[in-house]
């Protein structure tokens, strides 16, 4: 028999949970519920009066051309993001499995953009692009192309594409390597044999075996174009020119602070919530079931 | 069909070098099994045979061809591995075409290939599953399904059997080799199990440490072993060695019992004996003292030392012996199953 050791119904599980349960409740419980009930409240913007509208701010939302195209545009600047920097973490990863000399320099090196802040990495592109002092429009120009993010909308948002996606190939790259390195050498040595080069080894092998890592990047990639991405906006082009860079998070900055709409942007980071919520639980449930192959 | 010859062949890892001018010619159709010890080469040796390895120096051929600078893809050759390598992502069938498509067969051709090998193998009731709805011994023949689809000139085995559990093992040995002599494919098999090398293999080769003790038949290997390596390597249970002083004719252990032979040699031998050819005699030379016996139906194994000494001997008695331990029991060897290998070298002295 087993002996089982009983403790004493008590106060001390209570108590050793107690910390963190504090921490949620005071960090994320009661912000998030704060959201809610000021997304249900619109308020004048000296803040002098506040009245409770129901659910006004989100029916404003829901017919309001500026925030749709905001929306749009959020969904084509995450994809744009994620597969960008998938693809590139992807063909990185590649060349890094097979580099056997000095492969702990070479990802140490890689894995450096992770460390740097959103803002710092946006000032670092912002630089570079920089219409007066930056490298590559002077390049640019000599190619007869003239570039000014700061008057032309899509080149912002190409801009801002790029500093972005670039900030997440580091971790992009970390994940394909170690799903890369995880396939057992001989499946690749058999294909080898089976007389697959190394082009076809990857498209038929080891893409559909690191395919659960795809998916599980897909996930975080939008959730980062999604939410983490502000700090690099915000450096870059703060959202302009004329809103062609704004997207949801930003949008909610804008509005609360600078518009100093507090019922709708509380009403937007609702939403917002909502999303990564439906995110998460995607991704849960992925990872409960994984690819099946 | 293809003949394959090595040629002095040597392999380094930086200042190491592992392999040492291992040379052989393989006939066409052959069944070669290279067995050691782990660590002594044979995994690297197959290895730089399929390609997967780096030639430090010496050459391979395969059919007449070098094929030192060949892709492992360019030498058709198959090779099973010790975890079968399966893709797991695609299923039987599509494991098994996977070569033939890159090579550009036309899709009746691989059909046809696959089911036949399928019947070979028996394996065509589930062609359509993964890998992973597999037992161990129907991945191993899905492996193996694999390597003769492609209908290459060479087979390349690391250890398929040692994930399998013992009963199984035998099996697929004993299909391996109905396998390989139906299709007569020159085929090379690594392992470190010695029953399997033995039962497998047209010729063995033996290697120890990076170099070759004794390339030769099964047989030759049991009755003529080159070295003490090899006298301790083949045969089971392995042999017993005896050291010994040889002078005139006479061979002294270490106890001053004298044996005849060793005509010719003089100095410090090592005197082997294969515990079966141990025979019951009551003036016989060999006293053993008893320490333990196994019982293993056919015959019965005695543990014990050589009597006066701390040499340890096993004799191998058929059918059922109960020796009580303690006692001393003396044994004859005749001469023609004596073997006397230099002290020093391990090399064996004639006959």
């Amino acid at each position: 028999m087993l002996k089982r050791v009983h403790f004493p119904a008590s106060l001390l599980p209570y108590l050793l949970v107690a910390p963190q349960v504090f921490i949620t409740l005071v960090f994320f419980i009661w912000p998030a519920s704060q959201a809610v009930y000021q997304s249900l409240l619109v308020q004048d913007a000296f803040g002098l009066s506040t009245e409770f509208v129901w659910f006004e701010n989100f029916e404003y939302l829901w017919g309001n051309q500026q925030y749709r195209d905001t929306f749009g545009r959020t969904i084509f600047f995450s994809v744009a993001v994620a597969f960008l920097s998938m693809s590139f973490a992807l063909i990185l990863a590649g060349f890094a499995d097979r580099v056997i000399r000095g492969s702990t320099v070479y990802r140490t090196l890689l894995i450096w953009p992770y460390a740097v802040a959103p803002v710092l990495a946006g000032a670092l592109w912002l630089f570079m692009f920089n219409p007066t002092l930056g490298i590559i429009p002077f390049i640019l120009d000599a190619f007869g192309r003239d570039w000014n993010h700061y008057l032309n909308g899509g080149e912002a948002m190409f801009l801002v594409i790029i500093a972005a996606a670039w900030k997440q190939v580091a971790y992009n790259f970390l994940f394909y390597l170690a799903a890369m390195q995880s396939i057992p050498r001989s499946i690749i040595e058999a294909a080898a044999i089976d007389g697959a080069g190394p082009v076809r080894r990857f498209v038929t092998v080891i893409f559909p075996l690191i395919s659960p890592t795809t998916f599980f990047l897909l996930v975080v990639n939008a959730v980062y174009a999604f939410f983490e991405t502000f700090g690099i906006i915000h450096a870059v082009t703060q959202g302009g020119p004329a809103n062609a860079t704004t997207t949801l998070v930003y949008k909610v900055y804008n509005d609360g602070f600078i518009g100093l709409d507090l019922g709708g942007s509380a009403a937007q980071s609702v939403i917002l919530m909502i999303l990564v919520i439906a995110m998460t639980v995607v991704q849960f449930r992925f990872i409960e079931k994984r690819v099946q192959y | 069909m293809a003949e394959i010859k090595l040629d002095s062949l040597i392999k380094s890892y930086g200042p190491d070098q592992v392999l040492h001018h291992v040379g052989a010619d393989i006939e066409d159709g052959e069944f070669i099994v290279i067995v050691g010890p782990s660590g002594c080469g044979k995994s690297t040796l197959l290895r730089m045979i399929a390609g997967l390895e780096t030639i430090t120096s010496g050459e391979v051929s395969i059919g007449g061809k070098v094929v030192n600078g060949l892709e492992p893809a360019d030498r058709d050759i198959a090779m099973v591995f010790q975890n079968y390598a399966l893709y797991p992502h695609m299923s039987v069938r599509q494991n098994m075409a996977y070569g033939l498509k890159i090579r550009g067969t036309p899709k009746a051709e691989i059909a046809r290939r696959v089911q036949e090998a399928a019947e070979i193998l028996e394996i065509g009731a589930f062609l359509d599953r993964k890998p992973r709805q597999l037992s161990g011994g129907q991945r191993q023949r899905v492996a193996m399904g694999r390597a003769i689809v492609r209908d290459p000139q060479v087979f390349l085995f690391d250890e398929p059997l040692s994930n399998l559990d013992a009963k199984l093992r035998v099996q697929m040995r004993l299909e391996i080799r109905k396998l390989q002599k139906r299709l007569g494919v020159t085929s090379i098999f690594v392992t470190h199990d010695q029953v399997e090398a033995m039962t497998l293999g047209d010729r063995l080769m033996v290697l120890n440490g990076g170099y070759v003790e004794q390339f030769g038949t099964p047989i030759e290997l049991y009755d003529r072993p080159e070295t003490v390596f090899v006298a301790g390597f083949i045969g089971s249970p392995a042999m017993n060695f005896l050291p010994a002083e040889a002078d005139g004719g006479v061979v002294t252990l270490a106890n001053g019992v004298s044996l005849p032979g060793a005509e010719g040699v003089r100095g410090k031998i090592t005197f082997g004996v294969r515990p079966e050819h141990l025979v019951p005699d009551a003036a016989g030379p060999i006293r053993v003292q008893v320490q333990v016996f196994e019982a293993l139906g056919a015959n019965t194994l005695v543990h014990g030392v050589l009597e006066g000494t701390d040499t340890e001997l096993v004799v191998s008695l058929p059918g059922h012996e109960t020796p009580t331990p303690g006692d001393v029991l003396c044994y004859a060897a005749p001469g023609e199953h004596h073997h006397l290998f230099d002290a020093e070298s391990g090399a064996r002295i004639a006959p």
